[in-house]
């Protein structure tokens, strides 16, 4: 890229880096709706990024852009400082891109452990022969895989519920194996989608102490969506506000928090359109 | 305290992910292998082999390998009659064209050949999901089908339009055509039996096993995470297809030795082994044994009651199977979609606590 | 004109009467589908079963006669009574709003909310069941249905359109029973869509297919729903079984009919009613045309699988049918 990049330093001490991925004018239609408007915003290393906005505001739309699941009419996404071309999910995801959903996507039929070893695919080299025998290289691959899987167990605390079938789980454990199986995949960026949607206060805290310490210990950049204020004004270093797919607001939670537009869609002034 | 998994503990990664983690379960994996290898052979006759055996063996192996399509990856297929008969077509124009060649590689090539043929007919899985699938596989059948009756090619000319097996030996004995002894027509099936359920073990285990198992239970999650879902449903498609053509060489060559392709591997053949794998329970290997043993001892037992029993015409209790099997497979789909798979595990459960079971 | 293409027209036409009698079946699916979300493999099957049924109530057949021959030793066969046809049609409908209702209470009910695939398997299931039913109950030897339907080429156009294609050209031939079945087919579907636009119970079925939910909470039972639809597949089946046991005999191979018109959904996409009529025509014209043309190089036959790989190609290409709503993936 032509221009210099320079990160900062947030308020407790961390020092954040260059662009990791720059969204650029995106524009999303389905039909005859946009569901987002010519959307621009940045997420730097190393940063917890979050998206605001009201129901319908097109936040999770835009996550799915980032993850190469809907395809923007327009604007360009640019990761590493460069124009990524139109891509498949599955390739977006072995760039180091991981994520959790909205409505909790595990795959039910498989146990806990088998579900966070699929955050390991990427990592898979051996062929299907070598796998079939079930000999050499694929063992050694499998061992390893596993032993990662097994620090990110512990470092979520699930260790007894390892060989439960997911199907069996609560809602609170079932969002903590999906950050387990975003967690194995050792993602660059890793986006959340709503991570604390229909938890208790407990589960919340537990939640937010689980996302400052991915981004402490192992430096993961993350974009989260939440609604709840006090823990995305408590988490993230940057806000970018939403409102009918439009940016209305992008800064530091407390810039976001005087924004009057910001505080016009929440609390519900008339709007021109 | 019969059966009991506690003081099993694992040192290692390796030894908690291998076939059989429980103990248990280990000894009797040898046992059951050691029993059909080194006694059966001696203590089967003609009957035993033809009427329950060598069916048993081939359609695990079909099963193995639709269970893989259908019960692990989630598409169901139709035409499982019709990969079969590319297998028995593609082994007996292996046979004729090379018959100094070995048999086990014509059958194992022909496995190969249906193998390609399946990940064909499974390009359209890509776009096209759920029943839609499962209708679109009927073209596969229907087509293959058709394929082998009216080109002439594929029977070699004959004029009644079948295909039948020349005699071919393995270490000096016949295990095809009609001087072929029980044991060794048996020991042939068993040993590719042994062969395509290691392998389906093996994979289902393993990493490609879990890609089949995420695109099954949540595709479009499976591959936002990072599956490829073209590898993965045509590696399915290809297993699978590898195992089924494999079911279908046996089943002309060592089994029937003669057959003609709408009455062998017709649309029955392919509901046959879907059927075996609802009963048997889908994405199990053991379920696949199970429903296949099911099925094939269910009608011999039905005559068994109904013909020989109560001097029934042979008819009404080929009717009645009819009714038994449909009830069956809506039982099992109502009660325990699993199948008999998930009730011998949940029998083993029991048994662990056994007798104190609180 | 050259009398080759005349005989191509005479092909298209009678692929056209073919494709009315698929699309009887496809209406059954269609029905079901929607109110339900339930693929019904068993509609073929039914339209044997209630085949069988009228022919078997019409001739005073014992139900189950060899069954209980077979097990008291007694030699009965039939009642020794013949049922008026008007009769015996009311009650093979009775017959079928039970076998909807007994479907209903002790299949789906325990199955709801499970996925469509096991649904669909479930129909399968259910399918060989009814059909062993069937046999058990009326036996399995092929039937002739003499409800009295004209049968034969129809005379006036083939005197009407002689000469056409030169003197060699007979004419059109066009079977009366064809004729028929599409009249008949008409009436069916202008029916249906009267009860559903029209009547309360019509209106609740079309409520249903658009959201269980939503129709639930304004006070529809969705038990009473399913079992109606049901029962209206039932009637469909009846009517399609009829035309079809007419024309070529009450038989097993009936049952298969109904994997004709598996494609013919798939053109057509599964909740559309006009796109089971357009899919049917499609496949009967297509496959009929195809043997005609192609057919005759490739040694014929051509019928068996021309209507699945058409529906397989079109599917790749448009994946939710002619009339099927464009799929937006949500995550």
């Amino acid at each position: 890229m032509s221009e210099v990049q320079t990160g900062y330093v947030t308020e407790d001490g961390r020092q954040i880096g260059d662009v990791m991925l720059d969204l650029r004018a995106i524009t999303l239609r389905f039909g005859g709706v946009e569901a987002i408007k010519n959307i621009s915003f940045d997420i730097r290393e190393g940063e917890i990024r979050a998206i605001i906005g009201p129901n319908g505001a097109g936040k999770s739309s835009m996550l799915n852009v980032i993850s190469g699941f809907y395809v923007p009419q327009e604007g360009e996404v640019w990761f590493h400082g460069k124009k990524r071309p139109p891509v498949k999910p599955f390739q977006v995801a072995r760039q180091g891109i991981a994520r959790t959903f909205q409505n909790i996507a595990l795959f039910e039929g498989m146990s806990v452990l088998d579900n966070i070893m699929t955050g390991r695919l990427n990592y898979t080299k051996s062929g299907m022969l070598a796998q079939a025998i079930w000999k050499g290289k694929a063992e050694r691959e499998e061992t390893e895989n596993r032993e990662r899987v097994e620090r990110v167990i512990d470092f979520l605390e699930i260790q007894a519920i390892r060989k439960t079938p997911v199907g069996r789980l609560p809602y609170g454990l079932k969002k903590r194996v999906e950050l387990a199986r975003a967690l194995a995949a050792e993602p660059k960026l890793l986006l959340l989608d709503e991570p604390m949607a229909g938890m208790n206060v407990e589960e919340k805290e537990d939640m937010s102490r689980f996302i400052l310490d991915v981004n402490d210990e192992f430096g993961t950049t993350i974009a989260l969506i939440e609604h709840d204020m006090g823990v995305v004004m408590d988490l993230s270093d940057r806000v970018v506000v939403m409102d009918y797919g439009k940016k209305i607001g992008d800064g530091t939670p407390d810039e976001v928090r005087n924004n009057q537009d910001v505080i016009d869609a929440y609390l519900g002034v008339a709007h021109d359109e | 305290m019969l059966y009991r998994e506690a003081g099993d503990y694992k040192t290692s990664y390796e030894a908690d992910s291998q076939t059989f983690p429980i103990a248990f379960d280990r000894y009797r994996y040898w046992f059951v292998l050691a029993v059909a290898f080194l006694v059966l052979p001696f203590l089967v006759n003609d009957y035993v082999v033809n009427a329950l055996l060598l069916p048993f063996l081939i359609y695990s192996i079909a099963a193995i390998g639709l269970n893989i399509l259908t019960g692990y990856t989630g598409q169901v297929s139709l035409g499982t009659g019709g990969f079969m008969a590319v297998g028995a077509y593609a082994c007996y124009k292996l046979m004729t064209a090379f018959p100094d060649v070995n048999i086990l590689i014509h059958v194992l090539l022909a496995g190969g050949i249906t193998a390609i043929v399946g990940t064909l007919f499974g390009l359209p899985s890509l776009r096209i999901k759920g029943f839609y699938l499962a209708v679109a596989t009927l073209a596969a059948q229907f087509f293959l089908v058709w394929l082998f009756n009216k080109v002439a090619w594929f029977y070699n000319y004959s004029a009644s339009g079948q295909i039948s097996a020349p005699e071919r030996f393995v270490f000096g004995v016949a295990v095809t055509g009609p001087n072929t002894p029980a044991w060794a027509s048996y020991l042939v099936c068993l040993v590719f039996v042994t062969f395509c359920a290691l392998i389906a073990r093996n994979l289902t285990r393993g990493a490609l096993g879990r890609q089949w198992m995420a695109i099954r239970d949540m595709d479009i999650a499976a591959e936002i995470i990072g599956v490829n879902p073209l590898k993965a449903k045509l590696t399915a498609f290809a297993v699978s297809s590898f195992f089924v053509g494999i079911s279908g060489a046996l089943f002309f060559a060592v089994y029937l030795g003669a057959v003609e392709v709408g009455e062998a591997f017709g649309i029955n053949k392919s509901f046959l082994v879907l059927f075996m794998i609802i009963i048997g329970g889908l994405g199990s290997i053991f379920g696949a044994f199970a429903g296949a043993a099911f099925l094939v001892t269910l009608p011999v037992f039905l005559k068994l009651i109904g013909v020989d029993l109560l001097g029934w015409p042979t008819d009404l209790v080929a009717h009645l199977q009819l009714v038994v099997v449909g009830l069956l497979i809506m039982f099992f789909l109502v009660k325990e979609p699993h199948g008999l798979a998930q009730l011998w595990r949940v029998a083993k459960e029991k048994l662990r606590l056994w007798p104190f079971p609180h | 004109m050259p009398a080759d293409f005349y005989y191509g027209i005479e092909v298209v036409l009678n692929g056209l009467m073919a494709g009315v009698m698929y699309a009887l079946v496809a209406l059954g699916f269609v029905l079901i589908f929607k109110a339900s979300g339930i693929f019904n493999f068993a509609q073929g099957v039914m339209a044997l079963f209630a085949a069988l049924t009228l022919v078997g109530i019409m001739e005073g057949q014992v139900p189950f006669a060899h069954l209980i021959n077979a097990t008291f030793g007694t030699e009965i066969h039939h009642f020794g009574w013949h049922v008026p046809a008007l009769l015996a049609i009311l009650l093979t409908v009775g017959v079928m709003v039970i076998f909807a209702w007994a479907v209903q209470r002790f299949l789906f009910r325990h199955l709801v909310g499970q996925e469509p695939i096991i649904l669909f398997m479930a129909t399968i299931g259910l399918a060989y069941f009814l059909e062993g039913v069937g046999d058990l109950m009326w036996g399995s030897n092929i039937k002739t249905l003499a409800l009295g339907l004209p049968q034969g080429g129809a005379r006036w156009i083939e005197d009407a359109t002689a000469g056409l294609g030169g003197d060699d050209f007979y004419g059109f031939f066009i079977d009366k029973l064809d004729l028929v079945a599409t009249l008949v087919a008409i009436v069916l579907v202008a029916g249906l869509i009267a009860f559903s636009q029209y009547t309360k119970h019509g209106r609740a079925m079309r409520a249903v297919a658009d959201d269980h939910q939503a129709a639930l909470s304004v006070g529809i039972s969705l038990n009473f729903i399913w079992i109606l639809v049901w029962s209206l597949a039932g009637f469909v089946a009846l009517v399609a079984g009829v035309m079809w046991g007419a024309k070529s005999g009450v038989q097993f191979s009936l049952s298969l009919i109904a994997l004709k018109a598996l494609p013919v959904l798939m053109l057509g996409g599964f909740t559309s009613i006009p796109g089971a009529i357009v899919g049917g025509l499609i496949i009967g014209v297509g496959e009929k045309l195809f043997e005609f043309l192609v057919g005759p190089m490739v040694g014929g036959a051509t019928e068996n699988w021309f209507a699945y790989v058409l529906a397989l190609l079109f599917l790749v290409f448009r994946p939710q049918g002619l009339f099927g709503e464009k799929i937006i993936e949500r995550v």
